[in-house]
């Protein structure tokens, strides 16, 4: 037999290999190259997650004691699989449609993103999945000691779930919190899922060959065995039977690990089709040796051998070391895979529905805190992990392990059964209220908690016998095992009966009463109509946010580059330049379902409410609800594109215009300050001229001093007519480019030597980072240094703060090197972003007037001629200037 | 309101297309009543012949979906020229 040493090393060599996958497929993916860990079968194979320990092990002691009945537990999802055109089809199209990033946010979304309804959901998933996660540290627990020959069970055994459940922690959180956009998909994680998942089928598999081939000695004899073993009589409770293919059924719909692989991690709708036969017979396979590996070990095994562990004692007692390490790494699989999705699905409600909102509202100022928010979602995540498997391990520890936790699986699958009322009703029935979906969450959960959770501790543990025996206080109608009076039902199908009715009852009841708010409706119409109409519905009205705002929000959610290209393309998508559009309903939806994707829909549609004034249901979006509506609509769909391009040539026209206007307003402006300043030392010219040639009498000192004046007027003058003359040759295209080969940082170290002051002024602080600057350039260096300097001087005249100071920072945004100047003053108003780049145009303080205004013209000639660009960054604490280097050419060429 | 006039009659091919659906719709309510049989010979079935039976109505329906599921993906790569008549399936 291995010794419990080899086990342990095997078992960390295993985990090793996990993190391996996990991290390729990761890097895999960040490469851009996502290609077959993205492909149908990994998405089947990561479903398995299904058959967690509680199956691997435990479906033989099922079918040990009760025959076939085990079976309803697969049997369940494969009718599930089944309908996927009619359901899941649905559930995955809505869930890409609208961001949802759990099950507590698919009903919160649904039902008014109502974030009362994410903290309901949100608890009853953490109450039933927490003994599911002891569950699994148990089953882990139990085999390690099977392999330690139970000598060091005690001590051991504690320690190992210890291990295991930190190692765990570790695991998702380093797999689980990378991307903060769930959205974005957990490759590795899903990666090392779908391994794990073809290790435990081959694991059974070989166990059950084994078994079948070699113990018992072909099939016909395994058949023998099975008409002589005590289960050969199939006993069929039919109550049962239709209750439990009902409640795995059920339980595949929403438990929140599975609802995480099936709706949130999947890539591709079309991957159900193939997960539709797939995941089905990766089930039959599963539970295809249950019965014999079952038969085989009662007639084989001593009495009194725990049934549960026979996939383990079955290989051991025909010394069989190797075959029981892999079932041992079968059931290892089982339990780690689960856990892991589990954590991650219920870290990620606990985090957007419970900790994110409390936060917010903790801040004054809600969605305007300063700071990037990013950190705050992910620590809540990372916290959220680590407290998941710490009350499974609680849980586990106050347990004490055992016979009550093995009987909580299907009390588990029972507590989060109660969302499927408002789960399938939200998809399918628009009637139903966020009011109705609420009363029947409570009722079912209530209905639960007292009849099936509370009694699974044992009489006498939570609730005393006497309760089981006359009700609380006496009151018989209300025995947690007769409710109502009605005795002699199995106690599970009593439980399910009743919360599942109940529920429902509530759910349709409240809902038929109610009357949702205008957003419920919206959303309502929405998801049950998803498969119709490819938009959904919008409740915002544009115009009272400011652009500016909203992007500083989203840059700290999102990050900073990601937010700048999504407001970028918005802009270009509505015919503007820059990084602000226009503030368009459209535009609020989209940036509302861009953030949903990383806290989720209640707390995304609150941010952006304080910063846009709330919502509001337009005429149109009212006229979407009704069906009738739907058919025009279909019909103007050509009227309303034609008038939406109208609108933005408008929009093009009208911002030409206004444009034209300030242009020709700055035109005037510097014909007078161009005459002004082509006369100031023209005057002086004349004046001392004058003077020089009458005045005889003159000592040399002052004839030096009189014609240095002149000749600095004169240097002046020619200044002048340089930079109008550079800007109509770099216009005209005359221009010749000088290429050469330099680095980045030293043209940025010629610029700066360039303009550095000599005279007293406050010296300007220069930040850089040397590291990021080592950047091989094939340019004209000379012209690239003069939109530097022209920057860098800029801000020597402009900036406004007390401590001048600018940050110029290297970095790559989508491929493309670029160089941001950002200084710390006060920025540059919006109205004048426009206008900064034309001719003549100068910022409006005049206190350095030094330049005629032509300096970020001709860098933006320049840079047009270098092939690069240079543009202004709006909402990034002062001005700031983003100059996009020219691509490197291939030097062959 | 009056509807809006459309065409009476679908493509053949999205005519097939809508049937497929119908029958992918179908499949588990066919899966479940062969599941719920067993339950009419209660107290005489053997475990064997119920494992044999199970597996089988579980290996047939999987070979049911495995066909319908393969049309309709291949279907829905087709676009279709009634789109605008076919709201369930766009």
């Amino acid at each position: 037999m291995l010794s419990f040493n080899a086990l342990i090393t095997i078992c960390f060599g295993y985990v090793a290999f996990l993190f391996a996958v996990a991290f390729w497929a990761d890097k895999r993916a960040e490469q851009g190259r996502v290609g077959w860990v993205r492909s149908p079968m990994v998405y089947t194979l990561s479903l398995s997650i299904y058959c967690t320990a509680w199956t691997f092990y435990g479906a033989v002691g099922y079918a040990a004691r009760s025959g076939l009945e085990f079976v309803t537990i697969y049997l369940g999802p494969t009718l599930v699989m089944l309908g996927w055109w009619a359901l899941l089809r649905k559930l995955v199209r809505i869930g890409k449609t609208e961001r949802i990033t759990s099950i507590a946010d698919l009903i919160s979304s649904r039902f008014g993103k109502s974030n009362l309804l994410g903290v309901l959901v949100t608890l009853l998933a953490v109450i039933g999945t927490t003994p599911y996660i002891a569950l699994q540290l148990q089953s882990v627990t139990l085999s390690f000691e099977v392999f330690s020959g139970g000598g060091v069970a005690q001590e051991g055994g504690t320690d190992t779930a210890l291990f295991v459940a930190a190692g765990l922690a570790v695991f998702t959180i380093i797999f689980g919190t990378r991307n903060l956009d769930v959205n974005e998909r957990h490759h590795g994680v899903v990666m090392a899922i779908a391994v794990e998942a073809i290790v435990k089928l081959v694991a059974l598999l070989a166990v059950g060959i084994f078994v079948v081939f070699v113990v018992a000695g072909g099939v016909g004899e395994t058949f023998d065995r099975i008409n002589q073993a005590p289960i050969a009589d199939w006993d069929l409770r039919p109550d049962r039977w239709a209750i439990l293919v009902f409640l795995s059924a059920a339980a595949f719909l929403c438990l929140p690990r599975m609802f995480q692989v099936l709706v949130v991690e999947n890539a591709d709708e079309r991957h159900l089709s193939m997960a539709s036969w797939a995941f089905p017979t990766y089930l039959l396979l599963m539970s295809l040796f249950v019965v014999p590996i079952a038969v085989v070990g009662l007639s084989v095994l001593p009495e009194g051998a725990n049934p549960d562990l026979f996939v383990l004692t079955l290989p051991l007692s025909f010394d069989q070391g190797s075959l029981a390490t892999l079932a041992f790494l079968g059931g290892f699989s089982s339990a780690t895979s689960m856990v892991i999705v589990a954590a991650i699905a219920l870290s990620t409600m606990v985090s957007n529905h419970i900790v994110m909102p409390i936060w917010l509202n903790a801040r004054q100022g809600g969605a305007m805190v300063t700071g990037d928010v990013r950190h705050v979602v992910l620590l809540s995540r990372r916290l959220s992990i680590a407290g998941v498997l710490a009350l499974g391990y609680v849980y586990f520890k106050l347990s004490g392990g055992g016979a009550a936790l093995a009987a909580i699986g299907l009390v588990a699958f029972t507590g989060v059964a109660q969302v499927l009322p408002a789960l399938i009703g939200g998809i399918f029935w628009r009637g139903g209220s966020k009011w109705g979906a609420a009363a029947g969450v409570i009722v079912g959960f209530g209905v639960w908690l007292w009849t099936s959770f509370l009694p699974s501790f044992g009489e006498g543990a939570v609730l005393s016998a006497a309760v089981f025996a006359e009700g609380p206080w006496g009151i018989g109608m209300l025995r947690p095992q007769a409710l109502f009076g009605i005795e002699g039902l199995d106690p599970l199908v009593h439980s399910v009966l009743w919360s599942m009715l109940l529920n429902t009852g509530a759910f349709l009841f409240v809902s038929l009463l109610s009357f949702p708010s205008p957003l419920e409706r919206l959303q309502g119409a929405t998801f049950v109509n998803i498969l119709r109409y490819a938009e959904s519905a919008s409740g915002w009205t544009g115009g009272v946010a400011e652009a500016e705002d909203l992007l500083m929000m989203a840059q700290r959610i999102l990050g900073a580059s990601e937010a700048q290209s999504l407001f970028g393309e918005e802009a270009r998508s509505q015919g503007k330049q820059g990084f602000l559009p226009d503030v368009t309903p459209d535009f609020l939806e989209r940036l509302e379902r861009k953030l949903a994707g990383s806290v989720g829909a209640a707390t995304a549609h609150a941010m952006i409410a304080q910063l846009a004034g709330g919502v509001s249901v337009s005429v149109e979006d009212l006229m979407r609800v009704a069906d009738e509506a739907q058919q025009i609509l279909e019909y103007s769909n050509q009227l309303e594109e034609k008038s939406a391009e109208l609108g933005r040539t408008a929009r093009q026209l009208r911002e030409a215009n206004e444009k034209l206007v300030a242009l020709s307003v700055q035109k005037d402006a510097f014909l007078s300050q161009i005459s002004h300043e082509l006369r100031t030392p023209m005057t002086s010219i004349r004046s001392f001229s004058e003077i020089l040639m009458g005045g005889e009498k003159m000592n040399p000192d002052e004839r030096r001093r009189y014609s240095q004046i002149i000749h600095d007027e004169a240097i002046r003058l020619t200044r002048l007519l340089d930079d109008l003359l550079d800007l109509s040759v770099l216009e005209n295209g005359q221009v010749i480019l000088n290429e050469t080969d330099d680095r980045l940082e030293n043209i940025l170290d010629r610029a700066i030597a360039a303009t550095e002051q000599q005279d007293g002024t406050t010296p300007l602080v220069i930040v850089r980072d040397r590291a990021r600057e080592d950047v091989a350039l094939h340019t004209d260096s000379d012209r690239l240094a003069q939109v530097f300097i022209n920057l860098i001087s800029n801000t020597q005249k402009y900036c406004d703060a007390e401590a001048p100071q600018l940050t110029i920072s290297v970095t790559k945004v989508s491929g493309q090197q670029v160089v941001d100047f950002v200084d710390n003053g006060s920025g540059i108003p919006r109205d004048a972003q426009q206008l900064i780049f034309e001719k003549f145009a100068r910022g409006t303080d005049h206190r350095a007037a030094g330049g005629a205004g032509l300096g970020l013209a001709i860098s933006r000639e320049i840079m047009n001629r270098l092939g690069g660009a240079i543009a202004y960054v709006p909402g990034q604490g002062g001005a700031a200037f983003r100059v996009t280097l020219p691509e490197l050419r291939a030097k062959a060429a | 309101m009056a509807r809006l006039p459309g065409p009476l009659f679908l493509a053949r091919q999205s005519y097939r297309r809508r049937r497929l659906g119908d029958a992918a719709k179908l499949l588990p309510v066919f899966g479940w009543v062969l599941i719920m049989l067993p339950i009419l010979w209660a107290g005489v079935a053997t475990t064997a012949g119920g494992f044999i039976y199970l597996f089988v109505v579980w290996a047939l329906l999987i070979a049911f979906i495995g066909v319908v599921s393969h049309f309709l993906s291949k279907s829905e790569n087709v676009p279709s020229e009634t789109s605008f008549v076919d709201p369930e399936e766009h």
